[in-house]
């Protein structure tokens, strides 16, 4: 039994290689690239990352059909952390060191992103990341396609101090208890006193991971806004949290016209768990929304719905942060005619690519990128209305100039080679 | 303030073309029409205003389909048109009917016009025939403040008849009045006295906003208004605290009642307990999603059908999980838990797999959404559902054990299974339908939590340490000890959560569960008797 098994199986081998082998006769020369693609698939996280790693798969497919990255066809590496962060630099250094990837799309937190760094320090690899982050930090190995705080959070509270955001006068900001909120809220706290907003003002809330019991601090929201001033909520809530905290909201009757919340986490795909007609006119700041109207952005979606077979996918700012890093990669890496990543790293700084909002995205020499700055107002369909965006590209900003430790640094790896270059002392880290 | 302004002027122009209003009418609108064809905010604002002042029949028709996002704006046509409810077209300058060109966009909004538009919905219904459409006009006149809503509200004043919407209409009134700075004095005291009266918290946000423009005695009265609602507040805070926690301790009592079986009757560490939880409500996303294709119209009643479904699917599962997996390891402790935690990861990702790693949408039935105000309190309905749902789920349970002769038979398995067995009971049966029944009430619980929180493969997660709390500090194997720790545990984290926020609210609760435990490890109410002892 056991022999014939074997032999069966060894034969199913054997002709899968010779299929595999047939498949791709154009690119028989030369060895494939590979691209390792690092987000969750499983545990808490694989709600937002699973599309990520769709994305990348349509992308690099795309690419292929296009006849491929010097003349040689992409493949994709999948691995799974599994949400867990110590296997975030487990799972990194076998892309690097097992799976020789020429770069590597992946994390979603940011203390994913921090367990992986040391190993693509160490290991000298390129890492994307897409998402919207905290700042206060730029290394050479990593690129950042999502929002600097810049770019995200202080547009929002600037907008929501507008007319049209209904100037708003009294602030709650409101986060999950880890380090993006904590960091954010900072800045957005030195920001918001250095506008002349008083103390008093200002309410910081922190909650748990999961949190699901909002009924004391959407009430306290309720009754911190009915000091006669006008009240915003800055909300950088994360994960499945926002969903028992939004319907919540909807069933104390906190409408956006009384008490208006902007969110930072909250994105197309977040709001596909709720019913948001008790939401219409909560905000969020992002870079990206599937409802701008734009030929690029059209094809994308079109080509993103026809990939998951789903006429109800969604698109979101992540996946956007993705088009453009993956976009970039491939023109740096055609510019530099080589995956040496070395090369491929100093080639990336000053490279253009469109982005899905209808402006050309850069690269920037602190490894951050240009993007345009959109508030959205929820719809009744859980889409976004773009009520407000900035006229031009915001360019990120690694440190930020609102915090006392962080105003002097810089970072700039074309001419100074530093990530923390400090400007009053005048050196390096 | 400006809009205020505007919307002022333009009523007074209304005033004034009262007589010509035939050709004012189509004027405004035409103009109307030109604003919003601008396709800005701004342009937008005065196009509302200038709607509001001309007086057409199918004015209020037009702002509510601006408000629904049905006005659209066709640059081809040069002409505005709004959908009825039914998606039947309209011209905005004539209120005919109209077919809608192609080109049609939606006149978009942002918060700041959504309020200019209820603001001015309010003016113009204040004399509605619908008695509902009036308390809204009432209270978004309230909101307002707009002062040429003045006499409309006297008017409105002097014919109604339901005492709320009188409550509702004489507040917009005093509002109006505290802040008009012309009023005489006696009136704008007299309308503090309406306000403070009411003694909600919009109220309190009124006076608060009086305060600093205030001077002489209408400060002194504004400030004892002020003093006289926080007083009120304050006992109704008390009572709010002790809603909310009754609330929460529903839900983690209607969490843990399933465990209270596994783990408290039969004694098997169940780390696949919210797993059930999350079969549940992923049972009552099906049932909806069926509902949704096949009867909308009964969409309603969806979740009353999950919830035995939800039973008999989940007690299914966990009479598969006794017979396949748990029922080889009694005895066991630690290889149960090893076991069922395997078993938890598994459900977990094969849901992942089925259903996607995202949140699924279970909407709330009308009758579930929405809030209404007890005594001064903030209760909302959904809350209220699962507070009386979980009390019909404890006491139907404790008939169960108690009444039925399943209950018996479970009763006397757990406490001497081989004296059961001499009896004739086959205990067996019995440990399997009794895991089953513990299965199938998490099952339920899946149900209700499907309202409050997210319907994701990670819903159990949230809900395993939390049950374990629970069943362990009630005492195991007691069901009114469960049912007095959920609440005690609920009640005492919304007291903690005001004051030390809810993360460290967390961790006092759970050093003083452990503090507790070491003082009384078989919790609050043990067992006695020779069972305890084995």
């Amino acid at each position: 039994m056991r022999f014939t098994r074997r032999g069966v199986l060894g034969a199913a081998l054997g002709g899968a290689a010779v299929m595999a082998s047939g498949v791709r006769p154009s690119f028989a020369q030369a060895a494939p690239i590979k691209v390792g693609i690092l987000h969750s698939l499983s545990g808490t996280m694989a709600i937002s990352e699973t599309t990520l790693k769709d994305v990348m798969l349509m992308l690099i497919e795309q690419q292929n059909a296009k006849g491929g990255l010097l003349g040689r066809k992409l493949e994709p590496v999948v691995v799974d952390p599994a949400s867990n962060w110590p296997l975030f630099a487990e799972k990194a250094r076998e892309l690097i060191s097992q799976h020789k990837v020429s770069s590597v799309f992946g994390c979603w937190t940011s203390v994913s992103r921090k367990s992986v760094l040391p190993v693509f320090k160490e290991l000298n690899n390129i890492l994307f990341y897409p998402v919207q982050y905290e700042g206060e930090e730029s290394e050479r190995n990593v690129f950042y396609t999502g929002a600097a705080p810049n770019q995200q959070a202080i547009p929002a509270v600037d907008y929501l101090m507008s007319k049209d955001g209904g100037e708003v006068k009294r602030w709650v900001l409101a986060g999950t208890d880890y380090v993006y909120p904590r960091t954010t809220n900072r800045i957005l706290e030195a920001y918001l006193l250095s506008k002349g907003v008083s103390k008093d003002d200002i309410v910081v809330n922190y909650t748990p991971f999961g949190h699901s019991d909002w009924q004391t601090i959407v009430s306290d929201i309720k009754k911190f806004g009915m000091a006669g001033k006008k009240t915003g909520v800055v909300s950088t809530i994360n994960g499945d949290a926002n969903v028992p905290f939004y319907k919540e909201l909807g069933n104390q009757g906190i409408k956006a016209t009384d008490i208006p919340v902007v969110a930072f986490s909250v994105g197309e795909e977040e709001l596909a768990g709720i019913d948001t007609k008790p939401l219409v006119g909560h905000l969020a700041a992002w870079n990206y929304f599937q409802s701008v109207k734009n030929p690029t952005n059209e094809a994308f979606i079109k080509a993103w719905k026809a990939y998951k077979k789903n006429d109800k996918a969604v698109t979101n700012d992540p996946m956007e942060a993705h088009v453009i890093g993956f976009n970039m990669w491939v023109k740096a890496v055609e510019k530099a005619g080589t995956v040496d990543i070395d090369k491929v790293i100093d080639t990336l700084p000053g490279i253009e690519a469109p982005n899905l909002t209808g402006g050309v995205s850069k690269m920037l020499a602190n490894h951050h990128i240009t993007k345009p700055v959109l508030i959205g107002e929820v719809r009744a369909d859980g889409q976004f209305d773009v009520v407000w965006q900035t006229k031009d590209l915001v360019p990120g900003d690694a440190w930020t100039d609102h915090l006392p430790g962080s105003k002097d640094l810089e970072a700039d790896w074309v001419t100074l080679k530093c990530g923390n270059y400090n400007t009053a002392l005048k050196k390096c880290g | 303030m400006r809009l205020l302004a505007l919307i002022r002027v333009a009523l007074s122009a209304l005033a004034l073309f009262l007589l010509f209003a035939p050709m004012a009418k189509a004027q405004g609108l035409e103009a109307a029409v030109e604003k919003f064809l601008a396709d800005s905010f701004s342009e937008t604002e005065a196009g509302i205003a200038l709607v509001a002042a001309s007086g057409a029949a199918h004015g209020v028709e037009a702002l509510q389909a601006l408000a629904d996002r049905r006005l659209l704006a066709s640059g081809s046509a040069k002409a505005v048109f709004y959908r009825d409810n039914s998606g039947k077209g309209f011209d905005l300058k004539s209120g005919q009917p109209a077919d809608i060109p192609a080109d049609a966009g939606l006149v978009r909004l942002n918060n700041r016009l959504r309020g200019v538009v209820q603001a001015a919905l309010g003016t113009m219904t204040l004399l509605s025939p619908d008695p509902a459409q009036r308390l809204r006009a009432a209270q978004s006149v309230f909101k307002s403040r707009d002062a040429a809503a003045l006499p409309a509200l006297e008017q409105a004043l002097t014919k109604e008849t339901n005492p709320k919407i009188r409550a509702a209409l004489s507040e917009a009134r005093a509002a109006i009045i505290l802040f008009d700075s012309k009023a005489p004095e006696t009136e704008r005291l007299a309308a503090i006295n309406v306000i403070a009266e009411s003694g909600d918290q919009d109220s309190l946000a009124l006076l608060r906003q009086i305060l600093p423009q205030a001077s002489g005695a209408l400060k002194t009265i504004a400030e004892q208004g002020i003093a006289s609602i926080e007083r009120r507040q304050q006992f109704r805070q008390a009572g709010q605290t002790i809603w909310f926690g009754i609330s929460l301790g529903s839900v983690l009592l209607l969490a843990a009642i399933g465990l209270a079986i596994t783990f408290g009757v039969m004694g098997i560490i169940n780390m696949a307990h919210g797993e059930m939880v999350m079969i549940g409500a992923y049972v009552t996303f099906v049932t909806q999603e069926v509902f949704r294709a096949k009867a909308p119209h009964l969409l309603d009643w969806s979740l009353p059908i999950a919830i035995p479904l939800a039973f008999l699917v989940t007690g299914l599962v966990g009479i598969l999980i006794e017979r396949g997996v748990i029922r080889f390891l009694y005895g066991r402790p630690l290889e149960t838990l090893l076991a069922t935690f395997g078993l938890s990861l598994m459900l977990q990702q094969a849901t992942r797999t089925w259903f996607g790693p995202t949140n699924r949408e279970v909407s709330a039935p009308s009758y579930m959404s929405g809030s209404f105000e007890f005594l001064g309190l903030q209760i909302t309905y959904g809350r209220l559902w699962i507070v009386a749902f979980t009390f019909v789920v404890f006491f139907a349970l404790l008939i169960v054990l108690k009444a039925t002769s399943l209950g018996l038979q479970m009763r006397a398995v757990t406490q001497n299974r081989r004296m059961a067995a001499a009896m004739g009971i086959r205990t067996r049966f019995v440990d399997a339908m009794t895991f089953g029944l513990g299965s199938g009430i998490a099952g339920i619980a899946g149900v209700a939590l499907s309202q409050i929180d997210n319907v994701s493969p990670n819903l159990g997660q949230n809900y395993i340490i939390d049950s374990f709390m629970v069943v362990v500090f009630g005492g195991v194997g007691n069901l009114w000890g469960t049912l007095i720790s959920a609440f005690t545990l609920g009640i005492a984290n919304k007291i903690l959560e005001p004051f030390a926020g809810a993360v460290l609210g967390k961790i006092l609760i759970l050093v003083l569960l452990i503090l507790f435990i070491q003082k009384r490890p078989r919790g609050l109410f043990a067992l006695k008797g020779r069972a305890v002892e084995q």
